[in-house]
């Protein structure tokens, strides 16, 4: 009874589902194959630093396919403005607390100055960003032309990149071993999430709406409990939470409520689904546009402040294939290439499991054309599984 | 050798949540003109769909005998070997091509390995004469009228030799000139020994037509009547399964005098091709009324409502629109809508609808402002409330409103299209062409609609190439014709004679 419940839910929302299968299904092949050292807390940790600014752009880039365009700047923007960020910090002494904002607002201007030709004229996004993919790359090497690689010694500006949270409550002697703050977090997130399915369930069933049997949902709320709390456990017994993944989540978590739940989300899916409709709807498609261009600028910001703290330093090569890296993402977290259909955490998944890949790969010793061969085969076969699956449900 | 040139037996299709066809059978003699009749949702294209192999052998239950041989269509090519062609109720011509190309897409043919095009030509002429149709084979398609597009389209399916012709909803979107046209061309396929199956909305060319004629409903065959048995009020009482006496329901209250939207000396010029659209067009419209504006496709009377409705299309416009006694010159739809304006646009797929969305975020997303705080966070409650809530009072046949617009009926997502634009609570209701593709059951209900809201004190201004419902629902009438108004009308003056002397002129 329940087996067969379990088979036709997963049937029904294979897409869904099937990024997750995928991510578990390749933490497992990988912690096999190293021995145990895929799952280990330092490479977990390191795993998510990784995905940090990866997820960071896929979060804006996934708004910007959702509305039918590209952005192939992001990277190099990113790397740009990263190395602007370290000038700040180094030649003209400016306080990190400044340059950050000051950055983030740059990234902005960057993101308009991409979208501008295309929301107003019409130009293709890719060839408006193609030039700026060329432009950014040009400006990196010159902001980093004089110098060479520009080294950041300001240590709480680098923290963002390699920094933990503080643990508060370090001082009760409970699970010494542990970063406490960390394993609150970890059982505020589960006690939220619970009750969020909880009420979401109880509200469908009001109306009459479709939910999981019970058996089978609370199945569901094991099963993700108990992944947060191992993760919570693994974090925990390293040095905790990092600063990128908590910047990461809250990018995450504002950009998902924004997409799902607020008047500009719907606007912005609405654009993506049929832009004529949306326009006769009263809706502005050029300022949506501009809106979702700006956003990715911003974010093209933030993610080049992490990647420069993590490195800890501004090089010419900074950014160099971001773009595709975020667009796979995308992909893989099931938005729909041809626009309109797509989620923020669907990407963050992507995300994972993409930098999972490299990461195992890396750990793995795989030699490096290799890796991108296989890149490569997962992109494509993830975009031909979305299309299969989707076809089959319509 | 059998009579028949089809026989579908006990077919039964499912979607999810939903039953399409319940155990239908539906037989089509040789050589005769079947029309398919059923309200919104009832069947007809799924079983069409399922005739033509969209639905491959194997996605459904029953079987099907065409020309003699059992068929197991696996793809729309193996039905279209077998000789059946099949016009969908969406239209399948590509616009930026020509049309001998759109003809023998996928039949090129060659000399050697290079298209003959000379040749192809050639063929499309002959095809184009088969189907009266004068324009030359290398014209665009996008060029084309709607209802030249239709016999293009049927020029396709001969060129394919079809025996059995299924035309869906073929007249909807054509005037009473196309659709007499389209129906004689019917008429003389016949003669040439066509089968043809044709599914219709408009029960007078339905009577005109047919030889036999099956009704569906719920996805169900309900009977086979044979012409001479059949009359329009049977074929409601079958398809609604009760009878509707008057499908123009009557108004009990009379429009005000309380001018609500003026046009005053309204011109367009459309600035990509420098053509006058629309020239010097002047109307009122009064609280409570419903304002028709007739003419043939194409006279002016869809950019006449887009110009106004904060012209989308970039004409160059002069003018005044004066609404709610000020003065506007809306730039964007957004103004428009803002000032109490909605406009429900003819073509629901192309710019009415996200067809890939719910129809929840249909409906609300022209004012997610009412159920929104006032920072722009959506009520989740009031969402589900409000949808539902227009769900049933427009009856839109659907498992849930969690439902993808895609999956309806034609005529079900009119209603969604309707609701989304009732939704603004607007004071001036635009509709264009607000029954196309609908049954008449759902028809009456609109009507009713209709009457309601302008009770209520909206009023409404309905663009629609069907004279009898101009004439039925309009306390006045403009006549539109080649941009320009050419007449108006009161409902006592309004004549089918007098209009169509108007709209030709
Ligand atoms: N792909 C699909 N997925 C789910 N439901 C579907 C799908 N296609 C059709 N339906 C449902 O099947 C029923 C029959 O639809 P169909 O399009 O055959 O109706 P119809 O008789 O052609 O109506 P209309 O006159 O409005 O065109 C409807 O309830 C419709 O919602
Ligand atoms: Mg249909």
């Amino acid at each position: 009874m329940i087996i067969e419940d379990f088979k036709a839910v997963i049937k029904k929302n294979i897409r869904d589902y099937a990024m997750y299968i995928a991510l578990v299904f390749i933490m497992i092949i990988f912690s096999i194959l190293t021995g145990g050292n895929f799952m280990s807390s330092r490479n977990i940790a390191n795993l998510l630093n990784q995905t940090g600014y990866i997820a960071v752009l896929a979060t804006g880039m996934t708004l910007i396919i959702v509305i039918r365009h590209i952005d192939l700047s992001v990277g190099f923007l990113s790397g740009f403005l990263g190395a602007i960020t370290a000038i700040l910090l180094t030649q003209f002494h400016v306080a990190v607390w400044l340059a950050i904002p000051i950055v983030l607002a740059l990234g902005v201007v960057c993101g308009l100055i991409t979208g501008l030709p295309v929301a107003l004229l019409g130009i293709p996004a890719f060839v408006s960003s193609l030039a700026g993919w060329l432009v950014y790359r040009g400006a990196l090497m010159l902001s980093t032309a004089a110098t060479g690689t520009i080294i950041i010694p300001n240590e709480s500006f680098n923290a963002l990149g390699n920094g933990f949270i503080p643990d508060l409550f370090s001082w009760i002697p409970f699970l010494p071993q542990y970063h406490k703050t960390t394993l609150l977090i970890g059982l505020l997130t589960i006690c939220v999430f619970i009750l969020s399915e909880m009420r979401s369930r109880s509200r469908k069933m009001q109306y009459n709406f479709a939910v999981l049997t019970k058996p089978l949902f609370l199945l569901k709320i094991l099963f993700i409990t108990l992944i947060i709390t191992y993760i919570t456990f693994i974090l925990a017994g390293y040095n905790g939470l990092s600063w990128t993944f908590v910047i990461m989540m809250v990018v995450v978590i504002v950009y998902d409520f924004i997409a799902r739940k607020t008047m500009l989300g719907r606007h912005i899916f609405a654009v993506g689904g049929n832009p004529e409709a949306a326009e006769l709807s009263g809706i502005n498609v050029k300022k949506i546009t501009l809106f979702v261009f700006g956003s990715m600028g911003f974010l093209s910001a933030l993610s080049g402040i992490l990647f420069t703290a993590r490195l800890k330093s501004a090089t010419p090569q900074a950014g160099t294939l971001f773009e595709l890296d975020a667009i796979a993402a995308c992909y893989i977290g099931g938005v729909s290439a041809s626009g309109g259909i797509g989620s923020i955490t669907g990407s963050l998944i992507g995300a994972l499991v993409y930098m999972s890949l490299m990461n195992g790969m890396n750990l793995m010793g795989t030699d490096i054309s290799m890796q991108y061969i296989i890149r490569g085969l997962v992109l494509v076969g993830a975009v031909i599984f979305d299309v299969v699956s989707r076809k089959r449900k319509a | 050798m059998s009579t028949y040139m089809l026989e579908m037996k006990n077919i039964t299709k499912r979607f999810p949540g939903v039953l399409a066809l319940n155990n239908v059978t539906f037989s089509v003699k040789k050589g005769e003109i079947h029309c398919l009749v059923g309200e919104n949702g009832a069947g007809k294209s799924t079983l069409m769909k399922i005739l033509s192999g969209v639905y491959p052998h194997g996605q459904f239950e029953g079987s099907i005998i065409f020309d003699g041989n059992e068929a197991k269509f696996s793809h729309i090519h193996d039905s279209e070997k077998a000789g059946i062609g099949i016009i969908y109720q969406e239209l399948a011509l590509v616009p930026e091509m020509m049309i001998y190309e759109n003809i023998l897409l996928g039949h090129e043919i060659q000399k050697g390995i290079q298209i003959d095009i000379p040749e192809m030509i050639k063929k499309t002429e002959q095809l184009l004469e088969m189907v009266h149709l004068s324009v030359k084979p290398t014209e665009k398609i996008k060029e084309l009228g709607i209802g030249k597009q239709q016999l293009v389209e049927i020029a396709k399916a001969l060129s394919r030799k079809a025996k059995l012709l299924i035309l869906d909803e073929p007249t909807a979107a054509l005037n009473e000139n196309d659709c007499e046209n389209l129906l004689n061309i019917i008429r003389e396929l016949k003669s040439q020994g066509v089968t043809c199956i044709m599914i219709s909305h408009k029960l007078k060319e339905v009577m005109a037509i047919a030889d036999t004629i099956t009704v569906l409903r719920d996805g169900q065959t309900i009977c086979t009547l044979d012409k001479k048995e059949a009359t329009e009020q049977l074929l409601i009482k079958h398809m609604v399964g009760r009878s509707i006496e008057n499908i123009y329901p009557t108004r009990t209250q009379k429009p005000t005098n309380e001018t609500v939207l003026e046009i005053k000396n309204w011109s367009g010029i459309d600035s990509k091709t420098g053509r006058k659209i629309l020239q010097n067009i002047s109307l009122t419209i009064n609280k409570g009324e419903i304002v028709g504006l007739a003419g043939l496709v194409g006279s002016g009377r869809t950019e006449l409502a887009r110009s106004i409705f904060g012209n989308p299309d970039g004409y160059i416009v002069s003018g005044k629109v004066i609404a709610n006694g000020k003065a506007h010159q809306f730039t964007h739809p957004h103004e428009a809508i803002k000032n109490g304006i909605a406009y429900a646009s003819e073509d629901r797929k192309k710019n009415g609808l996200i067809l890939i969305q719910s129809i929840k975020d249909n409906i609300l997303l022209a004012n997610l402002k009412k159920i929104s705080s006032t920072i722009g966070i959506i009520k989740s409650e009031e969402e589900i409330v409000q949808a539902n809530e227009y769900v049933k009072s427009l009856t839109i046949k659907t498992p849930s409103i969690e439902q993808f617009v895609l999956n309806l009926s034609g005529g079900n997502q009119q209603k969604v299209s309707i609701a989304k634009w009732l939704f603004v609570e607007p004071k001036i209701l635009i509709l264009d062409e607000p029954t196309r593709g609908i049954d008449v059951g759902a028809k009456f209900e609109i009507y009713t609609l209709m009457n309601r809201l302008v009770a209520q004190g909206m009023s409404i201004l309905m663009i629609s190439s069907e004279l009898p419902e101009v004439l039925g629902m309009s306390d006045r009438v403009y006549v539109v014709a080649g941009g320009k108004i050419t007449g108006e009308l009161t409902r006592q003056e309004a004549t089918q004679e007098r209009v169509m002397e108007l709209a030709t002129l």
